[in-house]
């Protein structure tokens, strides 16, 4: 479903598809200039799987992310969507059939949360009442009551509320693919458990293809159903979370280790 | 006759005067946001052009206003008619608060918003139209409110090359050393002027706290 080739990003490769794009870029994959961000990146992620990205600041995975719906273009290399290289996509058709969850949601102030569900449907002309099925049924999805949220604005409601709804939203049109950019990362510990334990079961049903990027590494354990470790721009290796659990030397094991170490706090 | 009966006596030329005064006011600024909302726009889009463009627009405010009248005055055209080289010149003192207000607004919207629509695929003028100009309108507003005011202060020196408004009576006052025919175009921009910051502010804070 989503392939990695031979990917290279560097910085200042002329390689953002237009002026927008590396503007709104995201400044982790910005503060290096010139530098190789992603090296050499070889993945297969197969249909209706939950892969994680895990690393560091400054690792490459939102890089990676980025690259699947086009935001960014690879150096050298390609990347394939239903294979086809995004770079031979028409980005807006690319864009249209993959969900983008980042944190703090991203969700349009000045719309209601009905508006900001309607937003990737309305795009794609779809009849009013098919909407307005649509966002009740996603608003019980994530859990929140339609009567009680729909009319209200991103700063009536709390960061879970925001959270839930940006991943409403993204699930609007449907689409196959899930792209997750440390969507849960900015709640508090206690939301944080409750809306992961929803993802899971939400996935369960759905079965998306989620590429999901995270430091955290209770979260990539909990959620994928492989991890790849990113290490300076690399993938170090994939591993199921059985696998990784059970490393005992490596860059995996260097994870568990400060997991250990940092018990109170996962994040 | 005190300056109440003055007005009594005069309210009809005063109401002229000031629908003279609104029509120079009003064309001026229409022409300004016109102009100046798209060349802010582009700004954002192409950064290399904010200096040249905000340059030249901070330049021509720095022309005092009874000068650029009259270096005006020759050119073709726009010469011909008062009212018309009036119009253009304050619409060219409007233009840079109003530039520099788009400018601020669009770029001051989140970042995170703007990736948003972009990876749910909008095209970029979908982006312009749907995000970042609702959530830039305050920003616009406050720049059409500052350029208003301005250009109504302005617009009454347009008087000393015959384009009417308010700025009759003052010039008149000034040359017959009358202080009610000074008070008589000064009052009358200074209400115009306290009103369009009032409405414009509050349409302003309207729109803010709808983001």
């Amino acid at each position: 479903m989503i392939e990695f080739r031979d990917v290279d990003y560097r910085l200042n490769g002329n390689n953002a598809p237009s002026s927008s794009a590396a503007k709104s870029g995201n400044s982790r994959t910005h503060n290096a200039d010139g530098k190789v961000i992603l090296d050499r990146l070889n993945l297969q992620i197969a249909s209706g799987e939950t892969f994680v990205l895990l690393g560091r600041s400054g690792s490459g995975k939102t890089t990676a992310l980025r690259l699947v719906n086009r935001l960014l273009e690879p150096t050298s290399g390609a990347v394939l969507v239903s294979q086809r290289a995004t770079t031979d996509w028409d980005p807006v058709a690319l864009r249209r059939g993959i969900g983008y969850v980042i944190q703090d949601a991203g969700l349009f102030p000045h719309y209601t949360v009905e508006q900001n569900i309607a937003v990737a449907p309305r795009l794609e002309n779809w009849p009013e009442d098919r909407i307005y099925a649509r966002i009740e049924e996603l608003l019980n999805l994530v859990g929140l009551q339609s009567a009680e949220f729909a009319a209200r604005y991103p700063r009536e409601l709390s960061g879970g509320q925001r959270q839930r709804v940006g991943v409403a939203r993204a699930l609007a049109a449907d689409p196959k693919i899930l792209l997750m950019d440390e969507p849960f990362g900015a709640l508090d510990p206690i939301t944080r458990a409750e809306i992961q334990k929803e993802f899971l079961a939400l996935q369960k049903r759905l079965r998306k293809t989620v590429v999901f990027v995270t430091h955290d590494t209770r979260e990539a354990l909990y959620l994928g159903n492989r991890i790849g470790l990113m290490e300076g721009g690399r993938l170090v290796n994939v591993f199921t979370p059985e696998q990784f659990l059970h490393e005992t030397s490596g860059a995996a094991a260097k994870y568990l280790a400060a997991l250990q170490i940092g018990e109170p706090g996962s994040a | 006759m005190n300056f109440f009966h003055f007005i009594r006596h005069n309210g009809d030329q005063i109401l002229a005067a000031t629908l003279e005064h609104l029509w120079l006011v009003g064309a001026s600024m229409f022409i300004a946001i016109v102009v100046g909302v798209p060349l802010g726009i582009v700004v954002t889009r192409k950064r290399w052009l904010g200096k040249p463009i905000l340059g030249t627009a901070s330049v021509a405010e720095t022309i005092p206003s009874l000068a650029l009248f009259g270096f005006l005055l020759p050119v073709p055209w726009l010469g011909a008619r008062a009212d018309r080289l009036a119009i253009f010149a304050l619409a060219l003192y409007a233009l840079l608060p109003i530039i520099r207000n788009t400018v601020a607004g669009i770029s001051g919207v989140d970042p995170g918003v703007r990736e948003a629509a972009l990876a749910m695929g909008m095209t970029q003028n979908q982006i312009l139209l749907k995000v970042e100009l609702p959530l830039a309108s305050s920003y616009l507003i406050a720049g059409i409110r500052v350029a208003t005011v301005l250009t109504i202060g302005i617009a009454t020196i347009a008087a000393a090359i015959g384009a009417g408004g308010l700025g009759e009576f003052i010039f008149r006052g000034l040359a017959m050393v009358n202080d009610q025919l000074i008070f008589a175009g000064a009052l009358p921009a200074a209400i115009l002027a306290l009103l369009a910051d009032f409405l414009l502010g509050r349409l302003e804070h309207r729109l803010r706290f709808a983001t």
